[in-house]
């Protein structure tokens, strides 16, 4: 089954993932509602649609949860509805070995999942009521298993890829579609300079199999590339005493 | 923080829930609280007032349609409010809170030989919501309405005034808010008179009927000597059968008539069955579902005529319980309709007009192919309430299955029946309502009334803080 999207929500849209889906979203005709930090990036991103007209820029910081009820039915009445929300939002800073931050940490929970709750909340509700939607989740194979270089990171789209997944089972009785995005390297700021790449793909490939998994419906929890989720099954099944010794 | 802070930031703090009309057609994702105490719910009001966001109330969530929903603000769940204020056991005056069930007012009073006036086919709507739908029963064309029996109630507006209102005092108000659909205020306390009974038990005669018209002439001769008189109707039957069914007329027990004497008004012999045809009946819905299609509710409706036929004229003696709450028969019995759910359509229209409209739309259904798998004949008298759904006539309720493949097509039909019951001089029953609009409603209760219960609204809550889906869609309200 294929559903068409007619107006969506993009958070994280200045950049990486989130700017090809808005990018790709617009030119299928979508109106889209982009959503970052960085008001100049996303009028960059704006300016660049097919389809500038029929979308609009929200500068917004993530971690301002409290902003989120209000923006959102802001965004929905501008829009006169919505049918997909995307959560594209991301940071991964660099962690030392040997470094313990807290506020690197805080800071990876808030916006790779807590910002995440924030928005995907009112728009399951919303999704609910109507009895129809997509949230397409953007998380991470990092979310697989606690390494040893991210603890947060992994921690964050651990939780992140649970939540979607209880989402998916709390919404998919009313027809609402939950989709969990995984991907491997995708080339972006956050793997700029990133050592021991490989397997590593454009943000807009990324997009491009990610909208086409939440337009079918059929798988709800994908690694992106595929062949990743091999990887994914290698990792899972490496015995914790071994793992420990592993340097990635 | 608490939902009573007056501090509190509804929009970025109220939870969102996704709340249902009780036929499950249709939906809305609220902002949502459930206050403890009035101030607390008055505090609410202010707070929503100050944001300029919205309000409904809701009690039970008992109206078919979109009555106690609102997406686009906040919904103010009152049945927290439940407490029995007094009892007058000797004049049988009630006082309670809003959010008091009819269960829990007949629990309290039926000991002392009391049962309410008016009681709808469940016993969980709350006090607020009987009142704001000015609800009905099976002995409308006799007892008129729930608010004929309120003796006075106080209404908290959105602008801060409480209003204590009754037939002296505030009159106009009292016959605009009972009726008023919850848009004029809070509904924090009422007093009602219940009807002294001599016994725990009612007479219930049962009559087969093998068509409307024949339903139509058995009330009409039944109606000078019933005390409730209430038919079923067979919504698939066809040619000269249209609209067969059976007749359940009730009456009270004189006490030399009660075998049971006073043991008939413990609230342990006023019980609805634990199992029906063996099966236990929370479970049972589940067994109900297969059979909520054209056919198998064919099925069962030939099987209730012949049961009915077979128990023509066989009187026997039912509690009040029994014989009132027969939606509450089968707990849950909404999930057997599926994930689309259903929409009652209630349609009332005056006597003369009465039949040959109802025979219409019943064949407009099947010819569809939208049967409705319940449907149910009540006998009404006028009222003096402002937005009042009664005629001197009749009212058929049907239950329309809504499936995602026919809804467009079920509400276009409903379009077809609705024009024919304006043709007819109808009306329609906001409680049950899901697919009116603002000039549909026009023509069925006339610019003077809606302007009568627009000047109110105008009046008491100026800013338009009360609002529900149901009255952006039917009244325009914004």
């Amino acid at each position: 089954m294929s559903t068409p999207f007619t107006k969506a929500i993009v958070i994280g849209a200045s950049s990486g993932i989130g700017e090809s889906i808005a990018k790709r979203l617009s030119a299928e005709g979508v109106s889209v509602a982009l959503v970052a930090r960085r008001k100049e990036e996303l009028d960059r991103v704006h300016t660049g649609l097919v389809h500038r007209e029929t979308a609009r820029v929200y500068a917004h910081d993530v971690a301002r949860f409290d902003d989120v009820p209000e923006l959102f039915d802001r965004i929905v009445g501008d829009l006169g509805g919505l049918d997909l929300l995307v959560y594209a939002a991301g940071v991964m800073p660099k962690v030392d070995e040997g470094e313990y931050s807290f506020a690197k940490d805080r800071q990876m929970v808030e916006v790779n999942l807590l910002g995440a709750m924030a928005w995907m909340n009112p728009a399951a509700a919303r999704f609910e009521a109507q009895r129809r939607g997509t949230i397409i989740g953007i998380s991470s194979i990092a979310g697989e298993r606690g390494r040893r270089g991210n603890p947060a990171y992994c921690t964050s789209k651990a939780a992140l890829t649970t939540y979607l997944e209880s989402l998916r089972n709390r919404l998919s009785r009313y027809g609402v579609n939950v989709v969990t995005i995984k991907p491997g390297f995708v080339d972006t700021q956050m793997t700029r300079g990133m050592k021991g790449l490989f397997w590593l793909i454009s943000p807009d490939q990324a997009a491009e199999t990610s909208l086409s998994i939440a337009h079918d419906m059929t798988s709800p929890a994908v690694f992106v590339p595929a062949r990743w989720w091999l990887v994914a099954l290698i990792v899972r099944l490496i015995p914790s005493f071994v793992f420990r010794r592993l340097n990635f | 923080m608490t939902p009573s802070s007056e501090s509190m930031d509804l929009r970025k703090e109220a939870p969102r829930k996704v709340l249902d009309g009780f036929g499950r057609a249709v939906l809305a994702a609220s902002r949502y609280a459930a206050p403890e105490s009035a101030d607390e719910m008055a505090s609410l009001v202010r707070r929503a007032r100050a944001e300029r966001m919205p309000v409904t109330f809701r009690g039970s969530g008992r109206s078919y349609g979109d009555a106690s929903l609102n997406g686009a603000g906040l919904v103010v769940d009152g049945t927290k409010l439940n407490r029995m204020l007094s009892w007058d056991p000797v004049n049988g005056v009630a006082e309670v809170q809003g959010g008091v069930t009819i269960e829990g007012l007949w629990r309290r009073t039926i000991t002392d030989g009391y049962w309410p006036h008016v009681v709808p086919g469940t016993m969980f709507p709350t006090m607020g919501g009987c009142l704001s739908m000015n609800i009905h029963g099976k002995n409308n064309f006799k007892e008129g309405p729930f608010g004929e029996h309120v003796v006075d109630f106080d209404l908290v507006t959105p602008e801060g005034d409480q209003l204590r209102c009754s037939r002296e005092e505030n009159a106009d108000v009292f016959h605009t808010a009972i009726g008023g659909l919850g848009l004029l205020g809070a509904i924090t306390r009422v007093r009602v008179q219940l009807k002294k009974v001599e016994s725990g038990l009612l007479r219930v005669d049962p009559c087969a009927v093998s068509s409307l018209r024949e339903m139509f002439e058995e009330f009409e001769k039944r109606l000078p000597h019933s005390d409730y008189l209430v038919g079923w109707v067979d919504c698939l039957s066809e040619g000269a059968e249209l609209g067969r069914g059976e007749i359940h007329q009730a009456n009270y027990l004189h006490a030399d008539e009660d075998p049971l004497g006073e043991v008939g008004f413990h609230t342990e012999r006023q019980t609805l069955p634990t199992r029906i045809l063996g099966f236990p009946k929370d479970k049972l819905w589940l067994f109900m579902r297969p059979f909520f299609n054209n056919p198998g509710v064919r099925l069962i409706n030939t099987a209730k005529v012949v049961s009915a036929r077979m128990n023509h004229g066989k009187k026997y003696l039912q509690s009040h319980v029994g014989f009132a709450f027969l939606l509450d028969y089968v707990p849950n019995w909404r999930l057997a309709y599926g994930a689309g759910g259903f929409i009652q359509y209630q349609v009332f229209i005056p006597k003369a007009e009465a039949l040959g409209a109802m025979e219409d739309i019943l064949r407009m259904a099947q010819e569809a192919k939208l049967p409705s798998y319940l449907g149910v004949l009540k006998r009404h008298r006028p009222d003096a309430f402002c937005l009042s759904h009664a005629v001197d006539g009749y009212s058929m309720a049907m239950d329309y299955r809504v499936t995602a493949e026919n809804r467009e097509r079920l509400w276009a039909l409903t379009r077809r029946f609705t024009e024919r019951v304006l043709a007819a001089g109808g009306r329609f029953y906001f409680a049950k309502d899901a697919v009116l609009d603002q000039e549909q409603v026009r023509r069925a209760y006339g610019e003077e009334r809606l302007a009568r219960f627009k000047a109110m609204k105008e009046r008491l809550d100026p800013q338009h803080v009360l609002v529900s889906d149901l009255g952006r869609r039917a009244l325009g309200l914004a």
